[in-house]
């Protein structure tokens, strides 16, 4: 770690070397927060709400219904891991959970059959799934099967099918989608079936329904059929990835390229090779920077030099320090507190409604626990 | 080692530690004894009872140097609050730990020096921890807004 600076407050270059991840050669370094009170003489590094607010910035990348990305800036890894594990594990979705196979003479056995229908995501009226859905509970081993299950934790789907011989097939046909009836059985064939104050909720453009229609359920050939009925649930991923409301909810860190001394000419193309397309752009040296004594492009006038484009889309490979000519001039690294986030939505979801319910989910956390904190029993 | 198939017997330094161990809201709870005596503030009480107890302070801990455990929580909140509380300058240590994988459990261990105490500055965490939430999401939305209403 950096030695304290002293008495003197750290300059702009030092700030920013402390929040660069470098990447070497062989290693990297620099990697670990040291922004704690005591860390450095004369910083205080405390937790002050407003300097974080006017610190903390967002920028929105692209924001589509499934998909959405979006950089946090100013916040620690601490912070910006707990959004992204609160997506992924922690904010719920209603999920296929019981499968009743009344028949079942298709190849899939009823247990893979299960697994495959819990699987696909479904969607609907989101105020409904919000509001008027609840959590089902297990019921006890006194109670009814059916005890604990309501119109407000419950969602019942059907799914019936039976594979027939199309009687105007064409003699020489092989296609067995045109040789037989429900060959196929897809995500669209699912069912929904209001119970008691559901059709309030759940119908017409609101209806519960698979969010991608087009999901091959089973294949069967005449004769086979298909006969199940689905209860839905409403449940967490931390139990099952199925109730996952999103695909992917990642992050990763700003990459940062500093070109020390200047590339030029044809080093300056192999420069830009060595990164993804996009992210190293080449320009002609301008007569001022010619002029200009000490800068290294003495001389140089409208030579192609390598100037750094876009240094989001490099997947920060070492490629540029494998080459001797680059040797000094090119150090590459990451922002340590620069957060790319990509959150891909599987559809009960929007995309941005998820990241604001995950800093909504870690304040319920906090404030739940602080009542109980203060009230906590204590001995010593 | 070989998985063990009989209770050990207790030794005397685990009886020690259950003889100090406090009688946490927790154990109350599950021994059975009413936790609320008072059962005339009824709308706030009963609200506040259905969260069942999940913080307990653990034996051998003391003001400014205590361990804390969490039933049901993990490395979210356990690295997010040992970072905002690590920002507390009145706190010299703090560190998070799950003991085992397979237990919902996850402990969180502060040292502060004498200007607090180690429950106010959980305190104080859990607090900042939710202003910051409010930061976040409110930049969030305003930039969200923003950027929508540039696109269209």
């Amino acid at each position: 770690m950096a030695p304290s600076s002293g008495r003197r407050a750290p300059s702009a270059a030092e700030l920013e070397d402390r929040k660069t991840v470098n990447i070497n050669k062989e290693t990297v370094s620099n990697t670990v927060s040291d922004d704690y009170p005591d860390n450095f003489v004369n910083e205080e590094h405390a937790w002050d709400n407003e300097e974080f607010r006017r610190a903390f910035q967002v920028q929105f990348h692209q924001n589509d219904q499934f998909e959405a990305q979006f950089s946090l800036i100013g916040v620690d890894a601490s912070i910006a891991n707990a959004f992204r594990r609160i997506m992924i594990a922690e904010i719920p979705t209603l999920a296929i959970e019981t499968v009743f196979v009344n028949n079942n003479t298709s190849v899939i056995q009823d247990e893979v059959l299960a697994h495959r229908l819990g699987l696909i995501p479904f969607t609907g009226g989101k105020k409904g799934l919000r509001e008027f859905m609840g959590f089902w509970r297990k019921p006890g081993p006194d109670e009814d099967a059916y005890a604990t299950t309501y119109d407000t934790n419950t969602v019942s789907l059907k799914l019936a099918a039976k594979c027939t011989r199309k009687k105007d097939a064409p003699k020489d046909a092989r296609d067995p989608l045109v040789l037989y009836d429900n060959a196929h059985i897809y995500a669209r064939d699912i069912v929904f079936e209001p119970l008691g104050g559901q059709a309030k909720w759940f119908s017409g453009e609101d209806t519960i329904r698979p969010v991608n229609p087009d999901i091959l359920i089973a294949k069967m050939r005449p004769n086979q059929e298909i006969d199940i009925e689905m209860h839905m649930h409403k449940g967490f991923g931390w139990d099952h990835a199925k109730y996952s409301p999103v695909a992917t909810a990642s992050y990763r860190l700003m990459p940062k390229i500093s070109i020390l001394r200047p590339i030029l000419g044809a080093d300056a193309e192999k420069f830009a090779a060595c990164f993804m397309p996009g992210v190293i752009g080449l320009e002609r040296v301008t007569k001022q920077e010619a002029k200009k004594t000490g800068s290294g492009y003495e001389g140089h006038e409208g030579e192609l030099k390598a100037v750094v484009k876009d240094a989001m889309r490099d997947t920060v490979s070492r490629e540029a320090l494998r080459h001797p000519e680059f040797e000094g001039k090119v150090k590459l690294g990451r922002r340590k507190d620069h957060f790319i986030f990509s959150v891909e939505s599987t559809g009960q979801w929007d995309s941005d409604e998820l990241f604001m319910e995950s800093t909504k989910m870690l304040k319920k956390k906090c404030g739940v626990l602080r009542p109980q904190v203060t009230n906590m029993v204590q001995t010593f | 080692m070989p998985a063990r198939t009989k209770a050990r017997a207790p030794s005397a330094e685990d009886a020690d530690m259950e003889d100090a161990a406090p009688t946490s809201a927790q154990q109350v709870a599950e021994d059975g004894e009413p936790m609320e005596e008072d059962e005339d503030n009824e709308v706030g009480e009963e609200e506040e009872a259905e969260e069942p107890q999940r913080v307990r302070i653990l034996p051998g801990s003391t003001s400014t140097a205590a361990s804390f455990e969490f039933l049901k929580e993990g490395h979210t909140l356990g690295n997010a609050l040992r970072f905002i509380i690590m920002k507390n300058p009145d706190v010299e240590f703090c560190a998070y730990a799950i003991p085992h994988p397979s237990e919902e459990k996850m402990n969180l261990r502060i040292q502060t020096y004498d200007t607090t105490t180690a429950t106010a500055a959980l305190e104080k965490g859990l607090q900042d921890l939710e202003d910051l939430c409010d930061v976040v999401s409110e930049e969030f939305w305003t930039q969200r807004e923003k950027f929508m209403a540039e696109k269209s």
